[in-house]
């Protein structure tokens, strides 16, 4: 692409990125959630594929690095919700609520100010959002070498 | 042991879960390793569905909430209806357990050498993880929405690894057939759920039951229901995609298509007995079911007979058998409302529908199993170019004598047990429609004469002079299933006694599952 869109498109990354994790981070009490900001970041990783080329890309990051983020992200949410069946016996118990991790008692219900109020709910939506993320960059990714002509690797 | 035993439910759909997504991380330091791995999750799998069995028939049907303070608090104080996601495994629930768990362990252990040529290994295991996961979880569940999820992830891993060989081309065809069947499927499911929870606000299964009206809503759902289920579970005239997925898939994997396919079924006579089991609908219901049982079984055969493609020819034999569940449990919705009848005839009836449900995926399985066995060694399914097989695949042979005499309704084999209940009980509902099964299960006998007669026996074939038998791995997971055949044939009574009356008593008994639900409060 030409030498403007691959300016703006460095400059505007940063922003996808911050917005994409806002979406993640504030899932469990503004719409929004794992899935939506990972295919926020996802969109932000096909700006940088469309602008500076897959095979550029591909120098910097690996189909098959995508997809053990991929498959982190998924053991990590199960690993959450095997958490609760570890400490309090029910799987998918949410273990972490109330409790005050960043110096007090959250406050329950919507509040203004306190992000931390759904236990391991926004911990969830940072594994999805994770899984989501590499899973649709991979699949973005490999199909733009596809279309490009140039070898995938297994 | 306590443990194990109050968190089974969920650990058998959550392991595999987990599994699946550490066999790519574990793949990447050792293809030995991870091949260890996924047999010993599927061992344990099955150890647990043991324990849940003991637990099932000891104590009654098994309530797990999750993410509830206790397990078994479906109700917490306040509420009037359920609101989480709650599984209830009951006696019907767990059979279909048990079967999947014995046709995956044998899968499994077959695919070891059957996909040792194959790139990619590492998502065929995560995705043979993945159709575990939907497999139980569409059987465990006992809430609609939950349903559809695991229903989607069945079709989707499914569809994904029927095409798995891609170095075939038909195997793509017959993959996406399945994807696209599937996803209709999925969305008249979706949609009836949808008209459900837009009238009740419910989407527990037993919650909905104990309040549903049958108005003409609630009939268009179950109508789209009915048909989304018959689709996946291949019932004439539903059944054009299984002849096409089942003769392409690997054949380990057309083995666990099956097992879907026995889940979708199960789904069915959920929805029928138990969602709609309290409403006037279960007579129209049952006939329904009966006709597509008659038109599977007659119709699967005879497309059958001419075939060559030694797996096209077992997979229409697949849908003419499906329509024996479908005829014995059919007869048994049909009297649901008449005590006298179902008393008489149609809970027997019902136990050979069901007890044919795992006898079929034993035998089934172990027929496609030594078809893909030949298609290993022989590179080809055509049967014209087969022949004189039983000199260089001792093993192989027996395993498919084994599996076709149990098909065909021989005594003393398993396939006989559950048929024999069948014809006696439909033959008081009906007589023509027994006779129509028996007829059916002679012409399935020339059939398999005639598959037995044209790969086994006569001159080998020059080109397969100095054919091998079967790798190891694929020779015990035959075992595995002709094993387990052989102990069914040997003590049908046992069986129909001890696991296929319990399955028979939950589907009939619809106040017990809705007051697992809605009795379990504080």
């Amino acid at each position: 692409m030409s030498k403007i869109v691959r300016t703006v498109a460095n400059q505007l990354i940063l922003f996808i990125f911050i917005f994409g994790l806002y979406i993640i981070i504030h899932g469990h009490i503004t719409p929004g959630g794992g899935f939506q900001g990972g295919a926020v970041i996802a969109s932000g990783a096909a700006l940088m594929i469309v602008a500076f080329g897959s095979s550029r890309i591909q120098k910097g990051i690996k189909e098959k690095h995508l997809s053990i983020l991929e498959s982190s992200g998924a053991v990590i949410f199960i690993g959450l919700a095997f958490a609760g069946l570890a400490a309090a016996g029910v799987f998918f118990f949410n273990t972490l609520i109330g409790s005050p991790v960043f110096g007090h008692t959250p406050p329950t219900g919507p509040n203004p100010g306190d992000i931390w109020t759904g236990g391991i709910i926004p911990l969830m939506n940072v594994a999805v959002g994770l899984k989501v993320f590499a899973g649709l960059s991979a699949i973005i990714l490999v199909m733009a070498l596809a279309s490009s002509g140039e070898e995938v690797e297994e | 042991m306590n443990f194990l035993t109050s968190n089974s439910s969920i650990l058998i759909i959550a392991i595999p879960l987990l599994a699946a997504f550490l066999v790519p991380l574990i793949s990447k330091a050792s293809a030995k390793g991870r091949n260890i791995f996924v047999v010993v999750v599927t061992v344990f799998v099955g150890i647990l569905v043991a324990i849940l069995a003991k637990d099932v028939y000891a104590n009654g049907a098994h309530i797990y909430t999750l993410g509830a303070a206790l397990p078994d608090i479906t109700l917490p104080r306040g509420y009037i209806v359920p609101v989480r996601i709650i599984l209830e495994v009951d006696g019907m629930s767990i059979f279909m357990g048990i079967v999947t768990a014995i046709v995956s362990l044998a899968a499994v252990v077959y695919s070891l050498s059957f996909m040792k040529r194959e790139t990619g290994q590492d998502k065929f295991y995560t995705l043979f993880l993945l159709m575990m996961v939907g497999m139980f979880g569409l059987e465990f569940t006992g809430d609609l929405f939950n349903l559809f999820v695991f229903l989607e992830i069945l079709s989707i891993s499914g569809a994904a690894l029927a095409a798995f060989r891609t170095r075939f081309g038909d195997t793509v065809e017959g993959g996406f057939k399945y994807l696209s069947i599937s996803a209709i499927a999925a969305l008249m499911v979706l949609f009836a759920i949808a008209l459900l929870y837009a009238q009740y606000g419910l989407l527990n299964i037993g919650a909905l039951a104990a309040v549903i009206q049958f108005t003409s809503l609630d009939k268009l759902a179950l109508a789209l229901m009915a048909i989304a289920f018959a689709i996946k579970l291949g019932a004439v005239p539903l059944h054009m995609w299984v002849p096409d997925t089942y003769t392409v898939a690997p054949a380990s994997i057309t083995i666990m298509l099956m097992a879907a396919s026995q889940a979708c079924l199960y789904a069915l006579f959920r929805i029928g007995f138990t969602l709609y089991g309290g409403t006037t609908g279960t007579i129209s219901m049952g006939w329904i079911v009966i006709i597509l049982g008659v038109l599977s079984m007659f119709v699967g055969v005879t497309m059958a007979i001419p075939q060559t493609d030694i797996k096209r020819l077992m997979a229409y034999h697949s849908v003419s058998q499906i329509g024996y569940m479908l005829l014995g449990v059919g007869v048994g919705l049909a009297v649901l409302g008449d005590t006298a009848a179902l008393n008489a005839y149609g809970r027997q009836a019902m136990s050979g529908g069901i007890f044919h449900i795992i006898n079929y995926a034993l035998y089934k399985g172990l027929l496609f199993l030594t078809a893909g066995a030949l298609f290993y060694r022989l590179g080809t399914r055509d049967l014209n170019k087969m022949g004189g097989l039983a000199r260089n695949m001792k093993f192989t042979t027996i395993f498919f004598i084994i599996g076709a005499l149990a098909i065909s309704g021989i005594p003393p084999f398993n396939g006989f047990a559950s048929k024999f209940l069948i014809y006696e009980s439909v033959y008081q509902f009906s007589p023509i429609l027994s006779i129509i099964a028996m007829l059916v299960s002679i012409i399935t006998l020339a059939s398999f004469t005639k598959v037995f007669q044209a790969a086994f026996t006569g001159p080998a074939l020059p080109q397969h002079k100095d054919v091998k038998e079967a790798p190891r791995s694929m020779l015990i997971g035959m075992g595995i299933l002709a094993v387990v055949i052989i102990f069914f044939s040997l003590c049908p009574g046992l069986i129909v006694d001890n696991i296929v009356q319990p399955a028979v008593d939950a589907l009939i008994n619809q106040g017990a599952y809705i007051n697992g639900i809605m009795g379990g409060g504080l």
